[in-house]
């Protein structure tokens, strides 16, 4: 506790200067991330984020200094010619796009580690500190790096804000986004370029390895809490700069821990979280949603079941031994006991004895399944001609789907019908 | 049987088009009268929606022009506006109905600019003449195919275009959405626009259409519906394949020939 309010408190300028620059990497990595997850081109934020790495060290080794601004241009460079040659690959040769990723990738990566490697044993005493590209360095954030990187990200931000709307539509549609005039290839420009900045800044944070993740994984846990670009774009942010602070405070409070793969694991835990929980597109609710039809189908059947031994004896209320629902519908016996339990709580059975008795309530869904399954037997019959011994297995399904706005509609189609293909009575509402 | 027409919306001359390198289309020459409403009609694979993204300029030509109310694409695109087929796009991608209606605004506001409510009134009153101003609010993923399709329409009614190109708008959809969208072009057709559309099936276009291209890989018949929708062109159109041509364009993309030299 006492770490959480010193780190908050920012008594040093040091953990100021570091929080504020992971949260602004890790906010326009996400806002950019958006689009090339929805553009559906994830994995190009991983070729660049390895492509930038010969540019960086062709960087160096032409200045001879790690001046972020000469180290930034050379990353930039690299990263775009990396797209370049990918979409070269894709474009003059039967390779496709999955593979033309890969070699793109390899192979700057490849090249970028190989001249990674001579610097190192170059001797030169300036190029140390050059391999917190490869594995990020937050803690780093400081000083003219910090100055440097923080103007790109906010530089990206501004330009995703004044371009959202015709990002949006060449994103959507890049079709019709060409046919009513948008200069779209301008405007892919300027879109890739913009992620090539992201991935620039980001990898100072988290290193070109993990990079790719500081790109998607904001945006595809953000696709689970909404349907609109503008709220997943702020969503996303939210959830980075989260990351951002939870990973440098993580860092600070237990010195061993680095701040990038941190903040890494954060939003791997968001976009779990956010997987199973999410409403609507969340695992958890779709499970949920599925269990509830299974219990409504259970009672429906069950409610049925007993409605139609009622009225084979014509005494709806009559004592039912669990035995002879099973005689009549093939119930399991854990699905017996778990559904007369369900139906007794919600009150449409009672217990007398051994046996179970409808209630008034029972009765009348029994009655109402029996009905809409045998409207919907007549309904196949007669419009769908199917034969009527074929209509059963389907109505059994369908009886628990029809809505009372359907049925009364059914009714009417059908002329208020009594009885079913089978002759059984239909009965009355 | 391909009419010419004085002072044509469209005119398409000695048009080549390769998809993939191969020739898809040959020497296309066609003019289309003002207020036509038009059908592109052929087989599988004949290049409608080919002929159609070639004068939308999304495909490079190999050979010939295209000229709209007599000027270059790129002076009329304000007055021309194009429904793409609906599989074209990701219908899982996190936009409203409304959103979706807006993007046919985007050329009248411009970079930068935001939508403003005149945009989004327009966009509504779009909604209603398709009848999906209901769903203004819904999610683009949770439409029918139907209601996608009225969803295009709309957006592209939003632009106020003279001239509309609709690529298989009746593809997919229930027999509702069919009627309301001929309805709506029938009406547009009758305001004096000009209205282009590919369509599959050849029961309805005596119906639907007052002037029909026929096309398989070359152009078989331009003209008005009576002239040129008859058995002998269509058997024409339908019938005795091409192969000659069919394997001329495989030669052309396996020795990978230019389908004309440069000129």
């Amino acid at each position: 506790m006492e770490t959480l309010i010193e780190f908050f408190s920012f008594e040093y300028p040091n953990i100021k200067y570091v929080v504020f620059g992971t949260i602004l990497l890790s906010i326009s990595s996400a806002v950019v991330g958006c689009f090339t997850f929805i553009k559906k081109k994830s994995l190009v934020g991983d070729v660049v984020s390895h492509a930038v790495l010969p540019g960086i060290c062709i960087s160096f080794l032409a200045s001879g200094s790690k001046d972020p601004f000469l180290l930034i241009i050379g990353a930039f460079i690299s990263g775009w010619v990396s797209i370049l040659v990918m979409d070269a690959i894709i474009r003059n040769t039967k390779i496709k796009e999955d593979a033309a990723t890969g070699l793109s990738l390899s192979v700057f990566f490849g090249i970028g580690i190989l001249l990674m490697t001579y610097i190192q044993h170059s001797g030169n005493a300036a190029q140390s500190g050059l391999d917190t590209f490869l594995f990020g360095k937050a803690a780093a954030l400081i000083g003219i790096d910090l100055l440097a990187f923080s103007i790109i990200a906010i530089v990206v931000l501004i330009v995703v804000f004044l371009f959202y709307k015709e990002f949006k539509l060449i994103s959507f549609d890049p079709q019709f986004a060409k046919v009513i005039g948008l200069p779209i290839r301008k405007l892919e420009f300027i879109l890739t370029s913009i992620t090539v900045l992201a991935v620039v800044t980001g990898i100072q944070a988290v290193g070109v390895v993990l990079m790719a993740a500081m790109l998607i994984t904001p945006a595809a846990a953000a696709r689970f809490w909404t349907n609109k670009l503008h709220k997943m774009l702020i969503i996303s942010s939210i959830f980075g700069a989260f990351s951002g602070i939870s990973g440098a405070f993580i860092s600070y409070s237990t010195p061993s821990m680095p701040t990038g793969p941190w903040m890494v694991m954060v939003l791997s835990i968001i976009a779990l979280f956010s997987f199973f929980f999410a409403p609507s597109r969340g695992i958890l609710v779709n499970s949920w949603n599925r269990f509830k039809i299974q219990r409504q189908l259970l009672e429906e059947n069950l409610l049925k079941t007993f409605f139609r031994i009622g009225e084979n004896s014509n005494d709806y209320f009559q004592d039912i031994e669990a035995g002879d629902l099973r005689l009549a519908r093939n119930f399991s016996s854990a699905q017996l006991s778990r559904g007369l339990k369900m139906l007794s709580s919600n009150g449409y059975i009672t217990k007398s004895g051994s046996a179970w008795t409808l209630s008034k309530e029972g009765h009348d869904k029994g009655k109402r399944i029996t009905r809409l399954h045998r409207l919907w037997e007549l309904y196949l019959t007669k419009y769908l001609r199917i034969a009527p011994d074929h209509v059963h297995e389907d109505a059994d399904t369908i009886e628990h789907v029809i809505t009372p706005e359907l049925e009364r509609r059914l009714e009417q189609l059908l002329d208020y019908p009594t009885s079913d293909p089978h002759q059984s009575a239909i009965p009355s509402r | 049987m391909i009419q010419q027409v004085e002072n044509p919306v469209l005119e398409i001359h000695d048009l080549t088009v390769s998809y993939d390198k191969k020739p898809v289309l040959w020497g296309v020459d066609l003019s289309i009268p003002n207020g036509a409403l038009c059908g592109i009609i052929g087989p599988n694979g004949a290049g409608k929606s080919t002929l159609i993204k070639a004068i939308m300029d999304l495909i490079p030509l190999n050979s010939g022009y295209v000229k709209l109310f007599d000027q270059e694409l790129n002076e009329v695109r304000k007055k021309i506006s194009y429904v793409p087929q609906r599989e074209s796009v990701d219908w899982d991608f996190p936009a409203s109905v409304l959103d979706v209606v807006l993007m046919g605004r985007y050329s009248q506001l411009g970079l930068f600019k935001r939508p403003r409510k005149a945009d989004r009134e327009a966009a509504m009153a779009a909604l209603e003449m398709v009848g999906m101003d209901k769903y203004s609010k819904r999610q683009i993923a949770q439409l029918s195919g139907g209601q996608q399709q009225r969803v295009f329409l709309a957006r592209s009614l939003t632009q106020n275009a003279d001239i509309y190109f609709l690529d298989e708008p009746f593809a997919g959809v229930d027999a509702a959405t069919e009627k309301a969208i001929i309805q709506i072009l029938k009406n547009l057709s009758n305001e004096g626009k000009t209205i282009i559309v590919v369509h599959h099936d050849l029961q309805s276009v005596e119906t639907y259409f007052n002037w029909v291209i026929l096309l398989n890989l070359r152009l078989v018949a331009s003209g008005p519906t009576e002239e040129v929708f008859t058995p002998q062109l269509l058997e024409e159109t339908y019938g005795g394949k091409l192969t000659l041509l069919t394997e001329v364009g495989e030669l052309v993309k396996k020795g990978g020939f230019n389908a004309r030299e440069k000129q």
